[in-house]
């Protein structure tokens, strides 16, 4: 499912934005709105090649009329609708979902959440000394890709890449309740034994580093992952006529991982193992 | 089938038998390949994946936890993956996913509230020592007999000790002013005939020949309003739900009460199931709805087997079925158990575990009207707003709103708890003050500390508070609810520390966990509590984190959990019973 769905071309719908007039195609999202009007808005669960869950509330705006706060990323746009996205409420919450999450999950790789908490005002020392945590250890069980929970939001956008919204092979899901909910194979049976078919596209989406290359896992052990050195190549699959874009990312003449732009027509960002982990030939130990 | 991958773990016979059974019911849950073909476009993981919690209730029955074997077993019968049916069983209180190390029985004590101040520790002990294997867990919704005790069998029926040999807690029998308990204690729950000869199926007959419309301009002008807590107004939701024509709608009876301190709706279900029913049906027909459904919680058996057996004798008297009395209009029921999840009696939360998918809420708006169970337009009530239909079709609207007050009109179902001398269900009036309801539960039996009113989701008030007036209006204006209509009453004997402690501990538990404000702000708060409690005080910066958490949570979380989690801990505090003043 794309965001292209849920637009019904033509019809408009008037709303304002923080006192600005906004116009978005009917069954657009506040979110929508907020990106056509140049309003920045902090997401974590939310991207645009999966369906919105609307479950890290970080997108949160006060909407007239409205209760509570709305998730953006999720309420279409009605006529007339008047949201506010930086009012005192929206801070607080914003500031408050981030500071839990820094309380208790290892955000050091979430490149994009760092900055937010900056911006909000996110003060995570004030839950004490130990806050209870994910606890769990780094799950290495074959040499494609890792998953480290104790950097998990549980944002549920890997549950969904491999589920409805672009793989459909639903090894994972969201397992246990309330704090102790994980994401889990069932029984949690290790990757080979499960219905995973290593495409990787819950890499692909994830925002913490959570999962990852096995290959970015082992050179951040040995403190040789430099991103800033990267250089990032487009090319097209070698191995079917589908035309996947891929995007080989490169520290020191060698492919350290993969990904496709999430915009591409074809990938939607969503590769599959030979696109995603079969570039070892390019670069075999016996060519070096 | 083949695109689904199961590990090689293989169900025992005792457990293909089962989930066989529970399949049987339904003929063919899964539609095949060849099937699918011709009828293209239908999404496979939903066909009949509403059988994967009975399927799992099975399961624990027959072999006292989830086993890989039995989950792989079913989930490949429903065509769920194994991943889904595991995240889906791991949810839930009443089942294990680890191999237990006893064979038996499972007896739950439960530790909240009621049962915190009537010895329910030493009830666990004596049966441990007694050779049980005993489970702590959240309330059992037996507050009134408190210490509550549950029994989860293996390879035999649930159970609850006290059914057996407790009297009924109901005090006003014989009370001519009952609207909604009369027939509690006068009518043999078992008997449609009994019923027939209390006045049963009266409104049905009264509301077949009013037509549909009539029906639901009644219950509109009558003022009823949701009695779990959120008190939307029922007339306007049964409008909705028939406004959207063309489309399979379904009626719901949330049978799920699991708010501490509540028990209301289990001891009406037991003593008149048929009331239940019988509301049910004027609701499908009101909102033409064809489907039926009860979810009620786990850890009620005899209700449950109460109303099956009335809608099997209903069914087989014409009351259920292709032609409801002869009106021309199809309705049947059916029963389904949760597996113990306080969350599952959010509306949504209870469409999603029905449907065989984690008990977590959705998002609003799209309203259940539109987009409920299976995404089709729903109605959804509990029993006590259902049984107020029965009297507002047979009397009128006009005279119904005779009782309670403007804006608050009908009686009200209280569930008095904790130090009152005759603990049980009552019904009066809305306006009737907290001291009249206390009274007539006999009074308390101490000098009253605090009374927690709605439950763990509701608030504290302290003993200057006898004269407030139940009703919606007057308890919203002291800033407390009636919610489900708790009222558990503290006396000066009782640790109030513990009981809030167990309240944050109760959310910790109960959370779903899918959105943040939610699933951290409940364990955060839980540990500034816990921390205060071991510090004495509460420091300035705790006391501005509590309020920071619970804005967020009231703000910000995906629903009525997340948005009263902080209720109870923020009144408690302002009313000095704990954080300091010990």
């Amino acid at each position: 499912m794309t965001v292209a769905d849920k637009t019904v071309s033509g019809t408009k719908v008037s709303i304002t934005i923080d006192g600005q007039p906004v116009e978005v195609d009917q069954g657009q999202t506040i979110l929508d709105g907020c990106r056509s009007a140049g309003v920045d808005t902090p997401t974590i669960c939310y991207a645009d090649n999966l369906t919105p869950v609307n479950v890290c509330r970080v997108c949160v705006v006060e909407v007239d009329g409205n209760r509570t706060l709305v998730p953006s990323c999720s309420r279409p746009a009605e006529e007339g609708m008047v949201v506010h996205t930086d009012s005192d409420r929206v801070r607080h919450s914003r500031k408050m979902v981030l500071e839990f999450l820094g309380s208790g999950v290892d955000l050091s790789q979430a490149t994009e959440i760092g900055p937010w908490m900056d911006h909000y005002g996110a003060d995570t020392a004030r839950y004490g000394e130990s806050p209870e945590g994910m606890n769990e250890t780094v799950k290495i069980q074959d040499d494609l890709y890792i998953r480290d929970y104790d950097k998990c939001v549980l944002c549920y956008k890997c549950v969904e890449a491999c589920g409805d919204d672009a793989q459909h092979t639903f090894a994972i899901a969201v397992a246990g309740r309330g704090f102790d909910a994980r994401i889990s194979t069932e029984f949690d049976v290790e990757l080979p034994e499960s219905a995973c078919v290593y495409c990787g596209n819950c890499i692909g989406v994830c925002p913490t580093g959570a999962l990852q290359f096995k290959s970015e896992f082992d050179m951040r052990e040995a403190a040789n992952w430099r991103p800033e050195e990267h250089t990032v190549t487009t090319t097209v699959c070698s191995y079917c006529g589908v035309g996947c874009n891929l995007e080989l990312h490169v520290q020191d003449d060698t492919i350290v991982k993969v990904t496709s732009p999430a915009d591409h027509s074809v990938t939607s960002g969503h590769l599959c193992v030979k696109g995603r982990f079969g570039w070892q030939y390019v670069q075999p130990p016996t060519r070096r | 089938m083949p695109d689904l991958s199961f590990t090689d773990d293989v169900a025992s016979a005792g457990e293909k038998a089962v989930v066989d059974e529970v399949l049987a019911v339904a003929g063919t849950a899964v539609i095949f390949e060849t099937d699918r073909l011709i009828r293209a476009g239908l999404a496979r993981r939903n066909e009949r994946r509403d059988l994967l919690l009975p399927a799992l209730h099975a399961l624990q029955k027959e072999s006292g936890w989830i086993s890989p074997g039995g989950l792989n077993y079913a989930c490949d019968q429903l065509q769920v993956p194994p991943a889904e049916g595991y995240g889906v069983a791991s949810f839930y209180e009443l089942f294990r996913m680890e191999e237990p190390e006893h064979e038996g029985d499972v007896v739950h004590v439960c530790i909240d509230a009621a049962c915190q101040v009537a010895g329910n520790e030493e009830l666990a002990q004596r049966l441990e020592a007694e050779g049980n294997h005993v489970h702590r867990g959240p309330c059992l919704g037996q507050c009134e007999r408190a210490p509550a005790v549950f029994i989860q069998g293996l390879r035999k029926p649930d159970s609850v000790p006290a059914d057996a040999d407790n009297p009924l807690a109901f005090h006003q029998q014989g009370d001519p002013s009952l609207r909604l308990l009369h027939r509690l204690g006068v009518v043999d729950p078992t008997s449609l005939g009994s019923y027939l000869e209390n006045g049963g199926y009266k409104a049905l007959a009264k509301a077949v020949e009013m037509g549909a419309d009539a029906v639901i301009a009644a219950v509109r002008d009558s003022g009823l309003s949701g009695r779990g807590g959120a008190a939307f107004p029922t007339g306007i939701k049964w409008r909705g739900v028939a406004d959207e024509t063309g489309r399979p709608r379904h009626v719901v009876a949330n049978c799920d009460e699991s708010e501490p301190g509540t028990f209301k709706d289990r001891i009406l279900m037991e003593n008149d199931p048929f009331s239940v029913i019988e509301s049910l049906i004027i609701a499908g027909l009101a909102t033409g709805a064809e489907r039926g459904w009860i979810y009620i919680r786990g850890e009620y058996p005899l209700a449950t087997e109460r109303l099956q057996n009335a809608i099997d004798q209903s069914r087989q008297s014409g009351y259920l079925g292709d032609d409801v009395i002869r009106s021309g209009k199809r309705f049947d029921i059916e029963i389904r158990r949760g597996a113990g999840a306080y969350i599952c009696g959010e509306e949504t939360a209870l469409f999603n575990s029905l449907e065989g998918f984690r008990g977590e809420p959705r998002n609003k708006p799209p309203f259940p009207t539109t987009h409920g169970l299976f995404g089709e337009p729903t109605s959804i009530n509990n029993p006590e707003t259902l049984v107020n239909v029965l009297d507002i079709v047979v009397r009128g609207a006009d005279v119904y709103r005779e009782t309670g007050t403007e804006r608050s009109p009908g009686t009200k179902l209280f569930c008095v708890s904790g130090h009152v001398a005759n603990t049980g269900i009552y019904e009066v009036p809305f306006g009737t003050t907290l001291g009249e309801l206390i009274d007539l539960a006999g009074g308390a039996t101490g000098e009253i500390q605090a009374v927690l009113m709605g439950g763990a989701a509701g608030s504290f008030v302290g003993p200057d508070a006898m004269d407030l007036p139940l009703t919606l209006e007057a308890t919203r204006e002291a800033g407390t609810t009636l919610g489900s209509g708790v009222v558990m009453v503290f006396d000066t004997s009782v640790n109030m520390t513990e009981i809030v402690v167990r309240i944050t501990e109760f959310f910790r538990g109960e959370s779903c966990g899918q959105c943040v404000p939610c699933r951290v702000g409940v364990v955060r708060q839980h540990e500034t509590v816990v921390e205060l409690t071991q510090k004495g005080t509460l420091e300035p910066v705790k006391a501005q984190l509590i309020d920071d958490m619970a804005m967020a949570m009231a703000d910000a979380s995906i629903c009525g959990l997340g948005h009263t989690a902080a209720g109870a801990l923020q009144s408690a505090l302002r009313l000095g019973l704990i954080g300091g003043s010990q």
